[in-house]
């Protein structure tokens, strides 16, 4: 065990601030930053029939699934030994190193560190051997399965191929662990980390994932994704995310890098059981990242909200944005409606977005939403041109999750 | 019907299939000698291609007989001696 204690690095001391040099997107509207973002400005949406399986007699067949994803981007021996989650994983990884100039061989390995989170780990490759075991018997079952489906895999296959071997993890906390990992990525550089890849992939459209997914009954049965819409009918699934690169303020500055943003807050809540009658912790999660950051709620220029989709949580979603920010008091929007719902995938791609947000200017439109059915600022129909210097990220999770990460812009040169 | 020889020519057919390929790693060139590990293969690997192994030639492949195979060359004459003793 590593204790901070015994790190001196300024950012353990509160002196020093973590911010994202390097990023990527894997996403079904784009792979690749630039593509991903032209994509999510021009309104595309990724919600298409799903063709990875024959969904014939499922009650729900679309979904954010990424078309004719390259897997001869990722290493031959690493396509049959990983799941589907893990190649997105390792080519997002690879693009947000290099975006941010990192060649991980140069540096101490000891002081390189992998945190990705994971919502549902290789659950392809999981349902193709275990339906070997039982069709076929125990020998037909792949050596790999003892690795490839558990949530660490991706951080473990990252890790290794990039010989990055300080402390690593990975945080399972359904969709608010993509956003809890940032705040990890800030532990691991005041632990004397100096480079961390961090993020998170997704890629849960296969039977046993969906077929999980609609039980659940949170899943839109109109095959319609329309968050804060009069029309919400619950959420669509996708596949994806992102990843990106997290260094102390000072170790970009001194190998000029050029940050797109700072990590400036976080905070994760978990709600109270539902019949205590005491409040969602959503809020408390809000008000003690915009703390943590010493940012008023009027310092913020938009908010990447969590949209689930459903009437009841968006209304409730709503109802905390407007106690915090007052009525219609901030831009809101969601890449979600145009990739799916990402479990752990959308919160890191939504730390992606909001950063290429500030960089450019402008606010990206939430797609085919035409009549919100809450009163907030929604960002529809096109971009929306805005100075943007402080950007709230909000994630919620089944059953009971709540991050909220607030970023600010780089300071000028 | 169960082969009576086992080549290099099948077991790289095996490796390829189920492990894939390390980037600058040819397996059409002259591996035959050269250890598993040099070529990229883990434990791990070594235990998917024995599976394989088994299940193409009813040769029995308990985990211990990795130690027979440290390359591709041992390997393919461990399964050969199997199959010329009876042992399957």
């Amino acid at each position: 065990m590593t204790s901070a204690a015994t790190a001196t690095p300024a950012l353990a001391r509160g002196t020093a601030r973590a911010v994202v040099t390097g990023m990527s997107a894997v996403t079904a509207i784009g792979v690749g930053l630039e593509e991903y973002w032209r994509n999510l400005l021009d309104g595309a949406c990724g919600i298409r029939p799903i063709t990875r399986f024959d969904t014939t007699g499922y009650p729900i067949r679309v979904a954010g699934e990424i078309p004719d994803f390259d897997s001869a981007r990722v290493p031959s021996r690493l396509v049959v030994q990983t799941d589907r989650w893990t190649h997105f994983g390792l080519l997002a990884g690879e693009l947000a190193l290099a975006d941010a100039g990192v060649d991980p061989a140069e540096l101490p390995e000891y002081e390189l560190s992998v945190h990705t989170a994971s919502g549902s780990g290789g659950n392809e490759f999981g349902q193709r051997e275990l339906q070997a075991l039982w069709a076929e018997g125990p020998s037909r079952v792949g050596v790999y399965q003892s690795i490839a489906w558990f949530y660490a895999a991706t951080t473990g296959q990252l890790s290794i191929r990039h010989g990055m071997k300080g402390w690593s993890g990975v945080l399972v906390a359904e969709q608010a662990g993509g956003l809890d990992v940032v705040a990890q990525a800030r532990r691991s550089l005041a632990q004397g980390s100096r480079i961390v890849l961090t993020g998170a992939t997704e890629a849960a459209l296969n039977p046993a994932a969906f077929t999980s997914q609609i039980a659940g009954g949170m899943l839109s049965a109109a095959g319609e994704y329309l968050p804060f819409d009069e029309a919400a009918s619950g959420f669509l699934p996708g596949e994806g995310g992102a990843m990106f690169v997290v260094e102390s303020a000072e170790h970009a500055s001194a190998r000029a890098a050029r940050p797109y943003g700072v990590v400036a807050g976080h905070a994760a809540t978990f709600d109270p059981a539902p019949d205590t009658g005491r409040p969602p912790g959503l809020r408390r999660a809000v008000e003690t990242a915009l703390a943590e950051a010493g940012v008023a709620p009027s310092d913020v220029d938009v908010v990447f909200a969590d949209a689930d989709g459903r009437a009841e949580a968006d209304a409730a979603e709503a109802l905390v944005l407007t106690e915090v920010f007052g009525p219609r008091g901030v831009p809101v929007t969601t890449t979600k409606a145009a990739t799916g719902r990402l479990v752990a995938g959308s919160a890191a791609l939504d730390v992606v977005t909001a950063l290429l947000a500030m960089r450019d200017g402008v606010i990206p439109p939430v797609v085919n939403v035409r009549r919100p059915a809450v009163d907030l600022d929604l960002v529809l129909d096109r971009p929306r041109p805005a100075a943007l210097r402080t950007a709230l990220v909000l994630a919620r999770g089944y059953p009971g999750f709540n991050s909220a990460l607030v970023l600010r812009a780089a300071a000028p040169n | 019907m169960q082969p009576t020889e086992f080549t290099l020519t099948d077991l790289v057919e095996i490796m390829r299939s189920c492990a894939g390929v390390d980037e600058g790693v040819d397996l059409d060139g002259d591996i035959g000698d050269t250890p598993f590990a040099e070529l990229g293969y883990d434990s791990l690997a070594v235990l998917a291609f024995q599976a394989r192994i088994q299940e193409r030639t009813g040769v029995p492949m308990p985990d211990d007989t990795v130690a027979h195979m440290p390359t591709p060359n041992a390997a393919v004459d461990f399964v050969n001696q199997q199959i010329r003793a009876g042992v399957r």
